[in-house]
């Protein structure tokens, strides 16, 4: 597995769009820092963009890479390799790279401004490892379906499909279902809902982090309450590990039925 | 060496294949015949393990090769269409194949054979068809392997480097090789096959050496041999 996910990192390495997403990153960190001169505020920004672009940015890629890499596939299948390290290879190769542009691309700015010596940087900190789970979880997403899918364009529409539901749809039918239920008390419910969705359950466990849960109102005093503690804290972890590691061994278990 | 019993193979509603018996024995060239469509390339897949069989058991050297991946070191394929990464060098994959299936300095050879220097450093995307295949059958023939699978070997491929393909065929086999191609082009088959199995709709419809075939169908021309089982059953 170790020498597939080595060719792959190092064919992604070479592609320029891993550079052109470094690059974004970049970009975005010496603008807010620079320009902003508020780490918090920097850190707040950021997570918005985070949260919305890394799933976009790695399910895209995933698929891509995918359906890109199908003929070195091919060739690797015939040679004497285990089915889920050609597949496990290759994903991390794709999860790896994604999460060095991020880490890179916003952590040089960071450093540059003087991260070490702010008190922000425990913040800083949590949103990278967010966008790690984030890069992780939606890479495997998108791998599954594009093992799923023969036809490219099928491929792409599901997976675009599915980030806009976890990103958009998601929140606006958990808000309805909170309107039309509010009679009831919902703050389990509530906590459920956020541990269902991977970008949900990062979002609020930065914004509470970040200590300004004081805007949710009483359902931020709930949250507070917690994914506030280290109790909270461990479980959302184990949330997001689980959305990792469910759509991995799905690839294992896809890849091992497969015909090519 | 290779036993196929009672391989099925469905792909959606299509019945690629239907019940394949077929025991291939140590040393030798078998020829896979057919016409298009008739699972060939199915069967040869499924013995490579890239297709997975709704039924039936596949032995490579007495080894079920189901979820079984390591046989395949005993394997060296040629596959019908050269796919290859194409912002790969030609030597970036050789030495790409060679990291996973272990060391060899027979590709040297090869590369002289086949003239391949000049395109070492080019990518793949950039080769002609004809070239991909040259690089194909170096990869395919650099390891030592004991059985050979090749898949359309001829596609694409100048007369020099036919000729140089058969005299490299006709090497191996003498080093005891047991060889598996498929192939439409019948006077190449004539020329290097000693046993051929003829595949109809997911079936085997004749099995044995090309002057069996001749004297089953009376007919005194191999491409008329075959033409004839197509016409009349002989199973």
């Amino acid at each position: 597995m170790l020498k597939i996910l080595k060719y792959s990192f190092f064919d992604l390495m070479r592609s320029s769009w891993s550079y052109v997403y470094f690059a974004f990153y970049l970009l975005l960190g010496i603008v807010l820092l620079f320009l902003n001169n508020d780490l918090s505020k920097a850190v707040i920004t950021l997570m918005n963009v985070i949260i919305v672009l890394v799933p976009l940015i790695g399910t895209i890629f995933g698929v891509m890479y995918y359906y890109n890499s199908k003929e070195f596939t091919e060739l690797l299948l015939a040679q004497p390799l285990k089915r889920s390290s050609i597949f496990l290879g290759q994903y991390l190769g794709v999860a790896i790279s994604l999460s060095m542009s991020l880490i890179l691309g916003l952590g040089l700015p960071f450093i540059a401004y003087g991260l070490f010596k702010s008190s922000a940087i425990w913040d800083f900190s949590l949103l990278l490892i967010v966008g790690v789970f984030l890069t992780f979880i939606f890479s495997a997403l998108a791998f599954n379906i594009a093992l799923s899918h023969e036809n490219k364009i099928k491929g792409f529409g599901y997976a675009i499909l599915m980030w806009l539901f976890l990103a958009i749809i998601y929140d606006g039918l958990f808000l309805m279902s909170l309107i039309l239920f509010e009679d009831y008390p919902l703050d389990k419910v509530s906590l459920i809902g956020t541990m269902l969705n991977p970008i949900d359950l990062s979002r609020t466990l930065i914004l509470l982090k970040l200590d300004i849960s004081a805007l949710l109102g009483y359902t931020g005093a709930v949250f507070k309450q917690f994914f506030g503690t280290s109790f909270g804290l461990i479980v959302s972890f184990l949330a997001l590990t689980i959305w990792v590691g469910l759509p991995v061994l799905r690839i294992i278990f896809k890849s091992n039925k497969k015909d090519f | 060496m290779v036993e196929i019993t009672d391989l099925y193979k469905k792909f959606g509603k299509n019945d690629v294949l239907n019940g394949i018996n077929l025991s291939i024995k140590e040393g030798g060239i078998f020829a896979v015949l057919g016409p298009n469509g008739s699972g060939k390339t199915t069967i040869i897949k499924s013995i490579l393990g890239m297709v997975i069989p709704d039924s039936g058991s596949i032995k490579v050297f007495d080894t079920n090769i189901k979820n079984d991946s390591n046989y395949r070191h005993k394997i060296d394929y040629l596959p019908q269409i050269a796919n290859f990464p194409s912002n790969l060098k030609v030597n970036e994959l050789i030495k790409m194949i060679k990291d996973l299936r272990g060391n060899t300095i027979a590709d040297q050879n090869l590369i002289e054979t086949f003239k391949l220097k000049p395109f070492l450093n080019k990518k793949l995307g950039t080769l002609s068809g004809g070239t991909k295949q040259k690089v194909n059958i170096v990869l395919t023939f650099m390891f030592n392997s004991p059985i050979i699978i090749l898949d359309e070997p001829t596609t694409g491929l100048d007369p020099i480097s036919l000729i140089r393909l058969k005299e490299l065929i006709k090497n191996e086999k003498a080093k005891g090789k047991t060889i598996l191609i498929t192939s439409h082009i019948m006077s190449f088959v004539e020329e290097v096959a000693d046993n051929i199995v003829f595949i109809l709709e997911g079936k085997i419809y004749f099995k044995g050496s090309i002057s069996e075939l001749k004297t089953l169908t009376k007919q005194q021309n191999f491409e008329h041999a075959i033409a004839n089982i197509l016409t009349e059953n002989h199973a």
